[in-house]
């Protein structure tokens, strides 16, 4: 009987369905992390390849290769693919993967729900990428949809909408998923404060998500009835106002901002300490922090259109709440400084990729600083000093951190360990590439290249070429990013439960590879304390 | 990483060196790094905060970058550092490293108002120069006078853009930069620009004159700008709001005459508007 | 075993109809921006340019004679060549407190009868809480016969409490006809 009841228990433990219904039908937020991960990956590619039709046409100056309504439908595929198709599944595929383990749960608290959320991404982009090959060609109006603009596009309006709607669905479900579960699933003994910090930025993120989609889902849903069905929202001809689009899109979009940023400080805020063998400093503070970011990520939407016209007590507002935001920012980066500081550190990928981000995301703030001065925005706004800010916060931001929390706890997930030197030459092309493709794009901007142009004057002829040479150097580093995976989960070598003799927190107390179903008996108090050394 | 430190160090003082070493147009490309200081009023204020805060950047950069590598080069384990495992929480330190970045946002944004405040005051201007933005070219209307134009990409600039044009756009003197019909203004006058467009938004920039200024359908926006009196010339600047398949293709050229050429153009143009009227007047309209 | 599994999905119910409440609340609260918007243009003087459009009940002001503001008249035609219209001067100078009435000329160039409607805006654009409008052809859509020509009055005050700092305002009207898409919001 005992035999049987084990015999039936390991059974329960080790079965996963087989074959393709193992996916389609998952609920294992284990496998539906992998999903999203694999998803992410794959857009990451699609978005990186249009990038790459950017910098290739922009290597020169004079039209070489598209048509310029191509090329706006490039930047606005492009900007549309990297934050609805890679970054945002990216951190949900991370949040599913990482949560129930670092709370002590079993699962996600929705499972079904989970799968759903996931499943609905690639209707979404079917439809989204279908549109380059519809009449008119894929939406150019940018990813913002500024009307009149956005409402000038052929038959791939109505789709972009609908897979906008899609994606928003999408992400708010599996926001609702992460919220219930750390409020309700965690371990007991797992109190709120003392959760790792990554749970923590991706409980706020939730928040903002759930506070914020619907707005975007709004604002879409006005200007199909204003191309459809004779709304004047954001038309001047029947009392509306397309500045009004703008705030409402804003309202969104900054937020939007910190939903993919957020996660980055949780995940960095993993790393650092253990290549620190060190508690992260001021672990409350980075709490607080977070909290302050994500509430002031509501006032300053206004930051992203200066030059609309808006009367002096506007501007100043929006340019002093937005300044305020490099307080709580500034504390975070501090905090990952004094971290390092007494620290024993040592240089795995994990640590490098999240090194590079502290040096790269804090030059993005510092652009980002000098776009709050209003009288000097007016002059930014626009342009290319604009474009190498938010790809400083973006690429070297959040893909960097993304990339340094796969390389943390892939062992974890498969058991096995990559090749860390060719990690390591991936970190080193991308982190100078990187830089190669995007610092030249502050002096374009500043010189007065405007963005979203497809062909320039020739003046700014020899910074492009720079960084065409750097896009296309960082496309090919990345290519690494799935051999390296791959190689690892064929063949790396066994890894240890511990994985990095730093690391605290639940995930590490489980065996590795993690096994299918985790945390069906709650860890234990002893257990939760040591985990909890952050 | 050492070297990942010493090269980021190096490429940051390379950069700043190159700012501080650029000329604010040098034909050559390699050469444009900064923002151009301008020829206007505001221009010159705007450039002024630029560099102000620019400079705070760099100084708050020395001591964070330093900070991390100093952390990076000193606690290695490597070199057998221990760590001290029980630094997890300063009160004070987390109040001072808040403190500090609030007063230099103040000390940063006082300054800024006050430039916000001179671009607000569009008082005692004496002209009106009405801008409007189209798919994809510019219309120039001086308010009162009946003298108006629209402004075009000149002709070689638009034979050397299409597509596989087989034209080396190096060969076109100011390649996208270039008008048929270029919008005049006086020097040393405070000149306002009525902006605003007719099908979709675009914006009006001419980064010489510090500021750009969106072109809204149905709403008019505002600005002002007064030229030194001996910065006469020709400015170039883009549409900088996308708008459609030809936004590149929208370019902004002012000639900055003295007062007394302005007036003598102004009049000329004024007296082939009245003979263009007199001429349709004569002949019955065939259209 | 059973029991706190209960109580855990029902914690999880009802904390995930709590979220969906809010998802809701957030999609309305996108709606209620476009109301909100024209409040807070209209509480902070942002230039809430849509009560250019509604006739402004103003209390009797005693002209500041010491004062004189330039407005300018400007007029927009998207379908150029389809309509004539222009203001009958191009500007005025005006003492704040004072009623004034200007003139614009509509001449439809269609081909065919059809209503138009003028959208006014005004710069700068923080002047709309200061530009009262007693009459304005801008209030309601007009009707053209073909080949009409109608002169559009204008009845206006700029208050007294117009900022110091101003001197020159700009009204603009675009004129829309029914082929773009008329009437209000």
């Amino acid at each position: 009987m005992a035999t049987h009841a084990h015999a039936a228990a390991h059974d329960d433990h080790d079965h996963k369905p087989h074959g393709w219904r193992r996916w389609v039908f998952s609920t294992n937020h284990k496998d539906i992390g992998t999903m999203y991960l694999v998803f992410a990956c794959t857009m990451f590619f699609v978005g990186g390849s249009m990038a790459l039709v950017i910098r290739a046409e922009l290597f020169q100056p004079g039209l070489q290769f598209v048509d310029p309504q191509f090329f706006n439908s490039m930047t606005a595929m492009h900007a549309l693919v990297m934050i609805f198709g890679a970054i945002m599944p990216a951190w949900v595929g991370l949040a599913n993967w990482l949560i129930p383990m670092q709370i002590g749960a079993p699962d996600m608290a929705l499972p079904r729900l989970n799968n759903l959320s996931f499943w609905i991404l690639p209707f979404a982009f079917v439809i989204l990428l279908g549109t380059l090959f519809v009449p008119g060609g894929a939406p150019a109006g940018g990813w913002t949809m500024y009307p009149p603009l956005a409402l000038q596009s052929g038959d791939s309006f109505p789709m972009m909408i609908f897979a906008v709607h899609l994606m928003g669905i999408s992400s708010v479900l599996g926001a609702i998923n992460v919220v219930v579960t750390v409020m309700n699933m965690r371990a007991p003994g797992m109190n709120l404060l003392k959760m790792p910090l990554f749970v923590w930025t991706w409980l706020i993120t939730a928040y903002l998500l759930v506070a914020v989609m619907p707005v975007l889902a709004g604002a879409v849903t006005m200007l199909l009835t204003d191309h459809f069905f004779g709304t004047s929202f954001f038309a001047a001809s029947g009392g509306g106002d397309p500045v009004m689009f703008q705030h409402i899109f804003w309202f969104f979009g900054h937020p939007e901002v910190y939903i993919m940023i957020l996660p980055a400080f949780g995940v960095v805020s993993e790393i650092i300490p253990t290549f620190s063998r060190k508690p992260l400093f001021g672990y409350e503070s980075m709490v607080y922090a977070t909290a302050a970011i994500g509430f002031l990520s509501f006032i300053v939407w206004a930051h992203h259109m200066f030059t609309v016209g808006m009367p002096l007590a506007g501007q100043l507002f929006f340019m002093l709440a937005t300044m305020l935001i490099s307080v709580p920012t500034g504390v975070k980066v501090f905090n990952w400084c004094a971290t390092m500081t007494k620290g024993s550190l040592s240089f795995e990928p994990p640590m490098l990729f999240a090194l590079a981000f502290l040096f790269l995301f804090t030059i993005g703030g510092f652009s980002g600083l000098m776009l709050a001065i209003v009288p000097a925005d007016f002059q930014y706004q626009d342009t290319y000093f604009v474009v190498a800010h938010f790809h400083y916060v973006l690429v070297p931001g959040s893909l960097f951190a993304i990339i340094g929390a796969v390389y943390y706890w892939l062992p974890k997930w498969v058991g096995r360990m990559y090749d860390q030197k060719l990690a390591t030459w991936h970190f080193w092309l991308s982190a100078i590439f990187v830089n190669v493709l995007f610092f030249p794009q502050h002096f374009l901007g500043l010189a007065g290249m405007p963005r979203r142009i497809p062909d320039y004057a020739t003046q700014f002829a020899d910074w492009n070429m720079v960084s065409s040479i750097g896009a296309f150097g960082f496309g090919f580093s990345q290519l690494l990013l799935p051999y390296i995976i791959l190689k690892c989960v064929r063949s790396g070598a066994k890894a240890s439960d511990r994985v990095w003799d730093g690391a605290h927190g639940l995930e590490w107390e489980l065996p590795s590879p993690a096994p299918f179903h985790s945390w069906e008996t709650p860890p234990s108090a002893a257990v939760i304390a040591r985990g909890a050394e952050h | 990483m050492i070297r990942t430190m010493q090269r980021s160090g190096a490429a940051l003082l390379l950069s700043v060196v190159a700012l501080l070493a650029a000329p604010a147009h040098a034909d050559s490309g390699w050469g444009l790094l900064n923002m151009p200081v301008g020829v206007t009023e505001l221009s010159k204020k705007i450039y002024g905060l630029h560099m102000m805060i620019f400079w705070w950047c760099v100084a708050i950069g020395v001591f964070v970058f330093g900070w991390m590598i100093w952390a990076i080069v000193a606690f290695r384990k490597s070199r057998g550092a221990v760590a001290d495992t029980a630094m997890v929480h300063s009160t004070k330190a987390e109040i001072i490293w808040t403190l500090i970045p609030v007063a230099i946002l103040v000390v940063m944004t006082v300054p800024a108002a006050r430039v916000l405040i001179d671009i607000e005051d569009a008082r005692n201007t004496e002209l009106t120069v009405k801008v409007t933005g189209y798919q994809w070219k510019w219309q120039y209307e001086y308010l009162g006078t009946g003298v108006g134009y629209y402004s075009t990409l000149g002709r070689e600039s638009n034979a050397a853009r299409e597509l596989q044009s087989g034209i080396d756009p190096r060969t076109v003197p100011n390649y996208l930069l270039d008008v048929d019909q270029p919008l005049v203004v006086p020097a040393g006058t405070k000149v306002r620009l009525l902006i605003t467009a007719q099908d979709v938004i675009h914006a009006w920039w001419v980064p010489d004159f510090g500021m750009k200024k969106d072109a809204i359908p149905g709403y008019v926006n505002e600005m002002w700008i007064k030229v030194d009196t001996d910065k006469t010339g020709r400015y170039r600047g883009q549409c900088a709001e996308l708008c459609g398949r030809d936004h590149g293709f929208m370019p902004i050229v002012v000639d900055v005459m003295s007062k007394p050429d302005f007036e003598d153009w102004l009049t000329a143009r004024k007296a082939a508007v009245k003979q263009a009227a007199a001429t349709t007047a004569a002949t019955p309209s065939i259209s | 075993m059973t029991a706190p599994r209960e109580a855990l999905r029902r914690a999880n119910a009802s904390l995930t109809a709590k979220l969906g409440l809010m998802t809701l609340g957030s999609f309305a609260f996108g709606f209620a921006l476009v109301p909100l918007y024209d409040v807070l243009c209209a509480v902070t003087g942002f230039g809430d340019q849509k009560a250019l459009a509604r006739a402004a009940e103003v209390a009797p002001q005693v002209a500041d004679e010491s004062r004189t503001v330039t407005v300018e008249f400007v007029a927009e035609l998207p379908n150029v060549g389809s309509w004539e219209f222009r203001p009958v001067l191009t500007s005025m100078q005006v003492h704040p407190g004072k009623l004034y009435e200007t003139e614009f000329v509509a001449k439809n160039l269609t081909g065919h009868d059809t209503i138009a409607q003028a959208v006014p805006s005004i710069a700068p654009g923080n002047v709309a809480g200061y530009f009262h409008k007693t009459e304005c052809f801008c209030f309601t859509p007009q009707k053209f016969l073909k080949d009409e020509e109608r002169v559009l009055p204008v009845r206006f005050i700029v208050d007294r409490a117009l900022p110091k700092h101003l001197d020159r305002i700009t009204l603009a009207y675009t004129f829309y006809d029914q082929s773009i898409r008329v009437g209000q919001r």
